[in-house]
């Protein structure tokens, strides 16, 4: 009987607690997007094309092939004649850039796979956030470092929330926006509120529902 | 040992029990085969459960456009039906709960089958709030749990409170009835003839060996829970009411739903419990435990909180008249004149015109017509939930945006459906697990008959000195 009784508590105290554990490590990893699977994964794309080379040792700056990004909602990505701008006289015969060329002569895009992908009930604008100061960096993490590009945020929306609702965390000068070797400054929490004011951030409906999602 | 003789209160319990008759009586319920009626209900149950299934399938794969709500009547069959089970449910609750902080003895005979009615209504009543979403598959996001997303609950709304409010109370009408049934699965456990039904109810009757400890704190966790039960009770049939009366809807913006519509849920539940207690003690041969002066002080309270119903209607009409509204008025024009006004009338007749014959106790001690006013106190009480969110809302400021509401068989399907899972749980629970509270009723044939302490004399059987847990 004894034996019973000690078999009962085991399983009556072991369940409680497996559940109890279960529930902690869900409900936890739904709270911070612990188990999120985007994160960190490099996108295999029909060019092996390489930010780690372009943008890091090359230089190049992000607005060369991301035109855009200052003026449109959309930061849109390099037509085939941006790449041939070099690579018809670069590396003109390399076998990795056939279907550059492919496309280049037969007129078709290439069919790059999206890396960032927020559901198109989210508005997102990114001449806004560039015109504000808010880095590349922030929120593509060191894209100038990646040789397959890959998610470095869940982009999930208490990440955009962090933000909007306390922009003077992340903001830099307008001038630093697209340096992706900038580091925040010691007193960063001055500089942001002094950016704040300077860049008319309105802080009153940065978190309305209409802000993003219309 | 013999009885004493029956007076006052005895009549409780007719017939000569002692202690092992009563049990044997009582357990026989689910030890024996049962009667040819419960096939039936059964069957029919089971029947309607797979037609509820089917009807949520239909609602899930095609979507909310297959019931009949439209744009001013956003809420249909869905709420009338959420709101009716969930009264119907508050019956045993309050039989549970508020009778025994009353020391009532009469509801020690009751409080299981209504605590079981409580436990498959209000079943039946969250499946509404889940399925009259458009996209169900999102319903956990009105629980407050820390999120990627950063939002919370609005927790201005009462369809938010709904969702703890009904949460709340399943559980603690869950509780309440397992609670109550501990000593009954001690007892069927040590009455149990095979090896599967003494490991059953062993597991479930969780080692209680009915030591005079145990039933000293099982005492004390029960008046607590009733303490704690009865708030609950009351508020969730507001919180339910709020649902209307926070909007601004003539007919809906009312303050005084929340007294209203719990009066009308111990009405519809008591209405409910009669019309189940009724065949059942008849199918069972429970007429020793479940006697006429049982039904007659269901009836009784049925009367009261009806009456309390009746009072609002009529305080309905003085309000919109007294107001001098041009919409109020309008609104209980609309419901004695318009489209809709059979449904009105039929309410008024059956609440407020057929609920005065229980006044009279020649009709209240007939049980066919105690049975067929409850069972019309039922439809009476549906036909005040669709007087309240259907009619209210097929008309309401702007005359471009009336629109009447037509249900669809989808519609009409969920309510059979639910009809049919609720006595399809009710027979199931029945069968394993005694209706009546035997426990309850053990003490009470102690305090009504013996109250001298004798050897010789039967002793509840979880007393008799001998270790339950030794194999028999």
């Amino acid at each position: 009987m004894r034996a019973r009784n000690l078999w009962v508590k085991v399983l009556f105290y072991g369940g409680l607690t497996t559940v109890a554990i279960v529930l902690l490590v869900v409900f936890s990893g739904v709270a911070v997007g612990g188990f999120d699977q985007r994160v960190g994964r490099p996108i295999p794309q029909p060019v092996p094309f390489s930010h780690a080379l372009h943008a890091g040792e090359m230089g190049i700056s992000c607005r060369y092939c991301h035109a855009a990004v200052e003026q449109a909602s959309y930061a849109g990505l390099p037509p085939t004649e941006t790449c041939m701008s070099c690579h018809s006289q670069v590396r003109a015969q390399s076998p990795l850039l056939a279907p550059v060329r492919e496309s280049w002569e037969k007129g078709t895009p290439l069919a790059w796979n999206r890396v960032v992908e927020v559901p198109d009930f989210v508005y997102f604008n990114h001449s806004i956030h560039v015109a504000k100061g808010v880095g590349c960096a922030t929120c593509h993490g060191p894209v100038h470092q990646m040789p397959v590009l890959y998610q470095a945020k869940a982009f999930e929306m208490r990440f955009c929330l962090d933000c909007h609702r306390a922009p003077e965390k992340y903001l830099r000068p307008r001038e630093e926006v697209f340096n992706m070797n900038y580091q925040p400054p010691a007193e960063q929490l001055e500089l942001g509120r002094r950016l704040v004011k300077a860049h008319g951030v309105n802080q009153a409906n940065l978190t309305d529902c209409s802000v993003c999602h219309r | 040992m013999e009885p004493k003789p029956a007076s006052g209160d005895s009549a409780l319990i007719q017939g000569e029990h002692t202690y092992e008759t009563l049990s044997e009586k009582l357990a026989a319920v689910v030890e024996k085969p049962p009667p040819g009626a419960w096939w039936p209900v059964f069957l029919i149950g089971g029947l309607g459960a797979a037609l509820l299934l089917y009807a949520i399938l239909v609602t899930f794969i095609q979507g909310l456009g297959t019931w009949g709500i439209n744009i001013p009547v956003g809420w249909g069959f869905d709420i009338v039906h959420f709101v009716w089970w969930i009264g119907i449910g508050h019956a045993g609750t309050l039989i549970s709960a508020i009778l025994v902080l009353m020391r009532q003895d009469w509801r020690d005979s009751l409080n299981r089958l209504t605590e079981v009615m409580t436990l498959f209504a209000v079943l039946c009543a969250a499946l509404y709030p889940l399925i009259h979403m458009g996209r169900a598959q999102n319903m956990y996001w009105i629980f407050p749990y820390p999120n990627s997303l950063g939002i919370w609950p609005q927790f201005k709304s009462p369809l938010t409170w709904d969702v703890l409010a009904i949460m709340t109370y399943l559980t603690i009408s869950t509780l309440f009835l397992y609670l109550g049934l501990i000593p009954d699965l001690a007892l069927l456990r040590e009455r149990a003839q095979s090896r599967f039904t003494r490991i059953l109810y062993g597991v479930l009757s969780l080692g209680w060996t009915g030591s005079a400890t145990h039933w000293h704190r099982y005492r004390a966790a029960y008046v607590l829970l009733a303490g704690l039960a009865t708030p609950v009770v009351i508020s969730v049939h507001s919180v339910v009411s709020l649902d209307f009366a926070y909007g601004v809807i003539p007919g809906w913006h009312i303050t005084v739903f929340p007294p209203f519509f719990a009066s009308g849920a111990i009405y519809s539940g008591f209405a409910m419990a009669l019309t189940l207690i009724i065949p059942l003690r008849k199918w069972y041969r429970l007429e020793d435990v479940v006697t006429n002066r049982h039904l007659d002080w269901m009836a009784k309270v049925m009367l009261a909180s009806g009456l309390g119903v009746a009072y609002i209607y009529l305080l309905e009409i003085f309000i919109a008249w007294y107001s001098g509204e041009p919409f109020e008025i309008r609104q209980q024009l609309w419901r004695f004149s318009g489209p809709y006004a059979p449904y009105y009338w039929a309410m008024m007749l059956i609440n407020v015109g057929v609920l005065q014959l229980m006044w009279f106790p020649r009709f209240r001690h007939n049980l066919w017509v105690l049975f067929i006013v409850s069972i019309l106190a039922n439809v009476g009480m549906w036909l005040e939930r669709f007087v309240i969110v259907i009619i209210s809302l097929s008309r309401d400021y702007l005359p471009s945006s009336a629109h009447l509401y037509h249900p669809t068989w989808v519609d009409w399907s969920l309510y059979l459906g639910t009809l049919g899972f609720f006595l399809f749980g009710i027979a199931l629970f029945i069968r394993f697990f005694p209706p009546i509270a035997v426990a309850e009723m053990l003490h009470l044939l102690h305090k009504l008959r013996f109250h001298r302490h004798d050897k010789q004399g039967g002793s509840p059987p979880h007393r008799d000195g001998q270790d339950p847990h030794t194999p028999r």
